[in-house]
């Protein structure tokens, strides 16, 4: 039992003495949990209202004078690297990640609590070189988020000078950021589950964090080290990326280098980044469908090794985003292959959570809606990517909307949906208050059918052959007035649903000072964040004992129990079936 | 129940949207239906997955609501359930994957009688170039790019000669003949990119990289840049004319070699 030695631990916890140590200088993992999320959040609604800007020029072209072509692609890029990495990653891993990890084991923090903390300043320094590259001359890159060389670093970009520089910068630190955080939760994982957490009774929201995690250690160093060597190629004039070219009929001074080699690099970090973001989201939704619809979650050990598997392909998938990049195309044949292998364990985890919804006794609260609302957008984001991921179907399709509206609607919506619901099921145990139920609704409504309003009908702009990335189509004789027609209301349903956000913030900030009391365990919920001494959880999670655990995770509505849920941590009793794990 | 509708009405108006909708692919002009094929099976069956799944979590979330009272069930595998569902997934996958992979097998097949037409791309515009009578294009090479050679053509190379130059945005194609279009960036990367013709591919800095298609329609077709090239992507265009056989060589015939292009400067 390896990890009884750290569990068992007692020694004494430092607690913070000053108001400082408690809440800004924090090592407590519930603290950081929530600096990372104000942050992450933060910087988000800095990308939300880009996307609004940038739907702005593409629905309605030319109304607002300062969108010009250089500030559009300036803002796409911006829009798509914050969504991605510091909104997105650092608030699935960051935020639910220190929040849930030690809570939902019985642990009394990560454990290495000052790494953690240093970890989530290191994060605040990237984005503050991120937000940085807004105020300096050029203003940020315009390269596109994928930041594909030889345009990232040349002339005719925007940004070239200063933008893409400190772009790489915030990348480079932002996974030293990351790093720390990662080892912590990892570690925290294998080491610290209380007595009787074995890791096939930990809650699929960790095992999608955890597996995620390690995804996150092995991709980001191929992100990093594709930074730093274009910044060398942009600083020092190395030329890793950089061929003999003719820049705007200037013969520069690279010789050699290979711009594939930039995107094999890329995407290698970039596809297990879909499911670095993809795996806590499965995981979070799976314990909101079990807890809202008072069920088990339907194979367990299946939707273990699905996360398992998926993370593990995650890893020979990344050249489907190379089709048409001019790799070898025999290539195309092993990695459409490999792709749609992993449909198969995905499709399973769909079908698991539509089965625990069946037979279940599912209570329709804010949570459950947005889990709900997650499956449906996310059976179509998945099934969009059998088109994407089968080589010849993504000749016609690559480039266009189809691949945005793919990408939002899977990795967009899908995981935002669930941090949505995720927020509105933690919050109770975060703030030790409940939010307006109504306004959660109202919020709901908007933004599940907004978003479908909005991706759905863009796949057939893609199909049409609509290529991304464009400032304005101008004439163009395939593109019918129609199509143009589509844009702009897909753009006025954007800023209705962006609008529509402030429901939420309006609701999670009036609660926090005006909301009812919420309980220690409101959701009457099995997993052990909701059997903590008082809510909000002190300092060290448990007071003087540790909980131990005797069940999995999942026990509800047991035959002949007294009520529909027996948490983790209650010993097993003569009229309970345990699940054999 | 709210819930229910909603998902209801959303699968009902997808599919309808589908059946409806004025926005599908534009009419191929090129002889890649079998990549049009592969798109069709592939609406068909994820279509029909679409609507099953997700009718069945709405009947799930109509008869399990818990107004309706009763408990849960406590299940917690179905290995005999879970078994037959990978199999048929995994069935439903090869379906998938079969004219995928078919369609790309021709793909990358080039037919021994295709012609060779190479395309140059610069940041934001377009040019063309012939093989002339040998057949072969000359080698090329960044540091020959001057004013007077614009195409950077070797000028040592004896088989860069007789290349035929076109420096506008506008190539004219034989019709009913395969062409393997032959793809050089002098500067970023771009694409290549006619949605009637279907196959399409990067331009790569340092590398020569080729697609072939057939075109099989007359007409005017619009070649768009579909790889973020810097500030200009967006009018990154050029036309492809395809005539029948008569009225392309008559336009070949018309147009400088880099010979005479080099004598004439």
């Amino acid at each position: 039992m390896a990890y009884a030695t750290l569990a068992e631990d007692l020694k004494e916890l430092h607690h913070p003495k000053s108001w400082v140590g408690k809440y800004i200088w924090s090592q407590d993992h519930k603290y950081i949990a929530v600096q990372y999320m104000m942050t992450a959040v933060a910087i988000g609604v800095v990308a939300l209202v880009l996307s609004d800007l940038m739907r702005l020029q593409i629905g309605f072209p030319g109304s607002v004078g300062f969108i010009t072509p250089e500030a559009y692609y300036q803002m796409i890029t911006m829009h798509g690297m914050i969504m991605v990495i510091y909104l997105l990653t650092a608030l699935l891993l960051g935020g639910f990640g220190n929040f849930l990890i030690p809570l939902m084991l019985g642990a009394r923090d990560m454990v290495f609590p000052f790494v953690n903390m240093l970890s989530y300043w290191v994060y605040l320094l990237s984005v503050l070189i991120l937000v940085a590259s807004f105020f300096v001359p050029g203003g940020p890159t315009g390269a596109g988020w994928t930041l594909y060389p030889p345009q990232a670093i040349l002339p005719g970009t925007p940004g070239r000078d200063w933008g893409i520089i400190l772009m790489l910068a915030s990348l480079a630190v932002f996974i030293v950021a990351f790093t720390m955080g990662g080892l912590n939760y990892v570690t925290t994982v294998l080491q610290a589950r209380t007595r009787g957490m074995t890791l096939m009774r930990m809650p699929l929201s960790v095992w999608g964090i955890f597996v995620a995690t390690i995804l996150a250690l092995l991709a980001f160093p191929a992100l990093f080290v594709a930074s730093i060597m274009m910044m060398l190629d942009r600083v020092l004039g190395t030329s890793f990326f950089m061929p003999a070219l003719v820049s705007q009929g200037q013969l520069l001074g690279y010789n050699g280098g290979s711009p594939i080699l930039f995107q094999h690099l890329f995407w290698f970090f970039g596809h297990p980044e879909v499911y670095i973001v993809a795996l806590p989201a499965f995981g979070i939704v799976s314990d909101l469908i079990a807890t809202h619809a008072r069920k088990n979650i339907f194979g367990y050990r299946m939707m273990v090794w699905a996360i398992v598997i998926i993370g593990g392909l995650s890893f020979l998938v990344w050249a489907h985003h190379m089709y048409v990049s001019g790799m070898n195309p025999y290539f195309g044949f092993f990695f459409a292959t490999s792709t749609l292998i992993i449909a198969v364990p995905t499709a399973i985890k769909v079908y698991n959570w539509v089965l625990t919804l069946w037979k279940g006794n599912i209570h329709f609260t804010v949570p459950m809606l947005f889990a709900i609302a997650f499956i449906f957008t996310f059976i179509n984001g998945g099934l969009t990517g059998l088109f994407l991921g089968n080589v010849s179907v993504d000749v016609p399709l690559s480039g266009t909307y189809f691949v945005v509206a793919h990408f939002h609607m899977v990795m967009g919506v899908s995981p935002i949906l669930v941090i949505f619901g995720a927020i509105y099921h933690w919050y109770p145990k975060i703030t030790g208050r409940m939010w307006n139920e109504t306004l959660g609704k109202i919020h709901f409504w908007f933004t599940f059918l907004g978003t479908y309003l909005i991706y759905f009908p863009m796949h057939y702009l893609g199909l049409l052959g609509m290529p991304r990335r464009y400032y304005e189509y101008g004439h163009t004789a395939f593109i019918p007035d129609t199509a143009h027609y589509l844009n702009a209301f897909i753009t006025t349903v954007a800023l209705i649903v962006g609008a529509a956000q402030l429901i939420f913030f309006y609701n999670m900030i009036t609660s926090y000072f005006y909301g009812p009391k919420a309980g220690g365990n409101p959701w009457r919920a099995t997993t052990l964040e909701w059997q903590t001494p008082t809510t909000p959880a002190p300092h060290g999670n448990w007071g003087p004992n540790l909980p131990v655990v005797y069940r999995w995770a999942y026990d509800y509505s047991v035959p002949g129990a007294p009520e529909d849920f027996i948490p983790q941590n209650v010993p097993a009793f003569g009229t309970s079936r345990n699940h054999k794990t | 129940m709210a819930m229910a509708v909603a998902v209801a009405v959303l699968i009902v108006g997808s599919v309808l949207f589908h059946l409806l909708s004025p926005w599908h692919s534009t009419p191929l002009a090129s002889n890649w239906s079998s990549i049009d094929n592969a798109v069709t099976v592939t609406f068909w069956v994820t279509g029909a997955v679409f609507v099953a799944i997700n009718s069945f979590m709405v009947y799930a979330l109509i008869r399990y609501d818990r107004r309706r009272g009763g408990q849960a069930t406590y299940e917690p595998e179905n290995a005999k359930l879970e078994k037959r569902l990978t199999l048929w997934t995994t069935v439903g996958i090869a379906t998938l994957l079969a004219p995928g992979l078919y369609a790309w097998d021709k793909f990358v097949t080039i037919p021994d009688n295709a012609s060779i037409v190479e395309a140059v791309g610069q940041q934001w515009e377009w040019s063309f170039r012939f093989p002339g009578k040998d057949g072969v294009l000359g080698t090329a090479d960044a540091r020959f790019v001057n004013e007077n050679n614009p195409f950077g053509l070797n000028p040592n190379d004896p088989y860069g000669k007789d290349d035929v130059l076109i420096e506008g945005n506008t190539v004219h194609l034989p019709i009913g003949k395969p062409i393997k279009m032959v793809l050089r960036s002098k500067d970023v990367l771009h694409d290549f990119f006619v949605p009637q013709f279907r196959a399409r591919m990067n331009l790569v800095p340092g590398l020569v990289t080729y697609f072939w298609f057939t075109p099989t329609k007359t007409g005017k077709y619009e070649i768009l840049c579909a790889q973020l090239c810097g500030i200009g992507h967006y009018t990154m265009r050029g036309y492809v004319i395809v005539d029948d056989q008569r009225t392309f060589d008559a336009w070949l015939k018309k147009q400088p070699t880099f010979a005479q292009a080099v004598a004439s400067r």
